[in-house]
């Protein structure tokens, strides 16, 4: 950091930035306070893929409780809907219903196995890239540079002294931020309650509290964690990092610099030589570029999100000073040691973990696509009375109750004929239901109802203590039946 | 203690003690704790000036009352309060319904109902029936079709009203003598009547000598309140003797001891414990528990 090395010029353009890695693990102490990290905007191919991603990411999140989906009269037409006060999940074609939970389960177990097996191909492209921290750290970071400039501005402005300009440069990025927070917790809440209805309510005060008390947490949270604490959140809240450490392998493609191309490095003077010498001219731009505060220089490190800004700096550079790009770039464990030691880089995609983790998702996903495309819109099921067990009528038969859940998923009232396969002689009666009816019965649209069914069989007519019954229930008119198993219990034939 | 002990590996104060050669490092707390403990104990002071918190001394009754005045004893007389305002329409409905149909027309009403029977049922009948309305020995099965005085809706809403040999005026009454116990009948007259009444619901193996002398001692003594079949009579709660249900036991032995001694079942008045809706409640859910007659075959069942 001496001046001199600041007079080196290598090439128009190349400048050597003043800069440290602030969250250099051998530097940092438990109980220091947090320094501020200035990311410098870097242009390139990695920095256009994550503008693009970011405006799918938040087009997408913002415009989805917007589209429509037509379920009939009785259903919300909400394409993508976590009705809680209806107790249904929505997502296009597809409803759940709370007992229904393990499909969650499933979608989340398929989220986990494609994380895994993203992770195991190329790092933390999750990171990187997907992760709402990252996304909206990113615009964060963004809306700060608009008002503030870029890295060098942005540290002379927190230096000086509050002055008119620094005040309306900080007023203005914070009230942005406000209101870009305040878009994703009021875009949160469209995901709970009819998006258009929410909309019209929520500013006169006619939303349920709950929908203002989520608007509040994360208008709160967004602003806190995209804006101050950033990196930090990624550093020390974040599990991921420690896990994949366990993810990742030697084979994975992860940020890296060619140590074997770069070193050894130093200042480059323009019109000096490249021999005997590494392509890294230690101007920093990588370091100045991180938004996590690290050198990518000290290898694979826990605070890397994998971001390839670094990438995109110093391929910036490498063109400025006439050299091949791609000296930080994304590399395996195992090219980095067999370039060192002159070999050339092989990549195996196709590693057993790898075969594992996508035949697991290609499982999971069929469990899932086969269970949703056969989900039948009527389940059954059936609960014996067990106090008492079974009951004695003054004639000498025997009588035992059961409760007959019958859930009708379908968006109409409909009516269910219910055949009961059991003992010999057996003889039915619905509770609150006129036996002139016949085993039918009625339950309205998307609602399970109950039904005490008692069963009466003559004493002679008992074969033994333990005898199977059998509920078969089926709309009527149609072929669709679903089937609950009980028993009839006697005490025995006597 | 003014000497300070420092860790050699850490660097850290030790507290000074020493056991076994090990002590504890004195590390801070960390800022954030510390924080939030003071943050605790203002609290707590404004909480002792807001809550109730202290005693009043020695010698003074009552405590500080904090100037929010609050009191979980109101807070709970209110939830109370508003827990019967929220079934009080309920509660009216059922104070209206004359029969069972009526109830159970009406789905909301029906479900309430059960609902207030089932749980009432188990405050206050589970006691003597049995949780699932089972019975015991002496005491009826609630879920079969016999009924000592009746198992219409109304017949049973009169039964928990005023209770049998219960102390209410208007409670449900009849005695069955103790025929052995008073010495109505000789030991021999009991057995044999027993004998007689044990082949009336298909009990066989009986001597042909002692079915006779039962018989005529049944029909002088038992016919007035069993019938002359021994079908029972609803009006005095004289049980069916011909069918399978044996409220004291079926078993020889028990229906001797019964004869013997005249059972004298008791069951209490509701009336006055508890709200009239809440004994409707009480009515349909025993009703509805498999065994509930319809109203015009009870009272047919009565005139025969």
């Amino acid at each position: 950091m001496s001046t001199a090395r600041h007079n080196l010029i290598s090439a128009p353009g190349v400048a050597t930035h003043d800069v440290e890695a602030v969250n250099d693990a051998r530097k940092r102490k438990l109980y220091k306070k947090r320094e501020p990290i200035y990311p410098k905007l870097v242009h390139g191919k990695f920095r256009l893929a994550k503008w693009v991603f970011m405006v799918l990411a938040l087009g997408a999140y913002y415009f989805i409780p917007f589209l429509r989906w037509d379920r009939g009269p009785s259903a919300p037409d909400q394409a993508v809907l976590i009705d809680f006060e209806g107790r249904r999940f929505y997502f296009f074609f597809i409803e759940i219903w709370p007992q229904e939970i393990y499909y969650v389960s499933g979608l989340l177990i398929i989220a986990a196995l494609a994380l895994f097996l993203v992770s195991a191909l190329f790092g933390r492209v999750w990171c990187g890239y997907a992760c709402p921290q990252t996304v909206w750290t990113d615009l964060f970071i963004a809306v700060e540079r608009l008002f503030e400039g870029d890295r060098n501005k942005r540290i002379k402005l927190d230096r000086a002294k509050w002055s008119f300009d620094k005040a309306w440069r900080k007023i203005g990025k914070h009230s942005v931020w406000l209101v870009i927070a305040a878009a994703t917790g009021g875009a949160w809440i469209l995901y709970f309650h009819d998006a258009y209805d929410t909309l019209s309510h929520f500013f006169t005060g006619g939303s349920p509290i709950s929908a203002y008390l989520f608007f509040g947490v994360l208008t709160f949270t967004t602003h806190t964690l995209a804006g101050t604490m950033r990196e930090q959140v990624c550093i020390y809240m974040c599990p991921w990092p420690r896990i994949q450490a366990a993810m990742t392998d030697r084979d994975a493609l992860n940020v890296a610099y060619r140590v074997d191309r770069g070193e050894p490095r130093g200042a480059h003077k323009k019109g000096e030589s490249w021999e005997g010498r590494g392509d890294c001219i230690d101007c920093k731009a990588c370091v100045a570029a991180c938004p996590m505060g690290i050198d990518i220089r000290e290898g694979s490190q826990l605070e890397c999100i994998q971001c390839a800004l670094c990438i995109d700096a110093c391929d910036d550079i490498m063109k400025k000073v006439d050299r091949p790009t791609g000296l930080i770039s994304y590399d395996t464990d195992i090219n980095i040691d067999r370039r060192q030691a002159g070999l050339a880089p092989i990549y195996k995609f196709l590693r057993p973990r790898v075969l594992v983790y996508a035949f697991a998702l290609v499982i999971a996903g069929s469990i899932m696509m086969f269970g949703l495309t056969t989900r039948a819109s009527l389940d059954v099921n059936v609960t014996r009375d067990r106090n008492p067990n079974f009951v004695q009528l003054s004639d000498g038969s025997v009588r035992n109750g059961y409760t007959l859940k019958v859930i009708n998923r379908t968006h109409e009232n409909r009516e269910y004929r219910i055949a009961i396969d059991g003992p010999e002689r057996l003889e039915w009666r619905i509770l609150g239901q006129e036996s002139a009816r016949g085993l039918t019965v009625d339950v309205p649209a998307e609602r399970t109802q109950d039904f005490r069914i008692f069963l009466t069989v003559p004493r002679e007519a008992i074969t033994a203590s333990n005898q199977s019954v059998i509920f078969t229930v089926s709309p009527d008119g149609s072929d669709e039946s679903r089937t609950a198993e009980t028993v009839f219990l006697s005490g025995g034939s006597r | 203690m003014s000497e300070k002990h420092i860790d050699q590996e850490t660097g850290t104060e030790t507290t000074g003690h020493e056991w076994d050669g090990i002590r504890e490092l004195d590390n801070p707390l960390p800022r954030w704790w510390l924080w939030i403990f003071y943050a605790c104990i203002a609290w707590s002071v404004v909480y002792w000036v807001l809550m109730p918190a202290w005693p009043a001394p020695p010698g003074m009754q009552g405590f500080t009352e904090g100037v929010v005045g609050n009191s979980e004893r109101v807070n709970v007389a209110e939830d109370m309060q508003a827990l019967q305002a929220s079934r009080s329409e309920f509660f009216t409905r059922l104070d209206a319904a004359e029969s069972y149909d009526a109830i159970e027309s009406d789905p909301a009403l029906f479900r309430f109902a059960l609902a207030a029977g089932q749980s009432n049922f188990a405050n206050f009948c589970a006691t003597c029936h049995g949780a699932g309305a089972q019975g015991f020995t002496g005491y009826p099965n609630l879920n079969d079709d016999v009924w000592l005085w009746g198992g219409s809706f109304n017949d049973i809403r009169t039964t928990l009203l005023y209770g049998i040999r219960s102390d209410h005026a208007e409670t449900r009454y009849s005695q069955m003598p103790a025929y052995g116990a008073d010495g109505l009948l000789s030991r021999e007259e009991i057995r044999n009547v027993r004998d007689y009444v044990l082949s009336l619901s298909g009990g066989t193996g009986f001597d042909a000598a002692a079915l006779s002398a039962g018989a005529e001692v049944f029909a002088s003594q038992c016919a007035t309140c069993h019938g002359d079949n021994g079908m029972g009579d609803r009006s005095q709660g004289a049980p069916d003797l011909t069918d399978a249900i044996w409220l004291y036991g079926g078993s020889p032995e028990q229906v001797e001891n019964s004869i013997w001694r005249g059972p004298f079942g008791v069951m209490p008045a509701w009336e006055g414990r508890l709200d009239d809706p809440v004994i409707t409640a009480l009515t349909a859910y025993v009703y509805s528990l498999g065994g509930g007659e319809a109203e015009t075959a009870a009272e047919g069942a009565a005139g025969e």
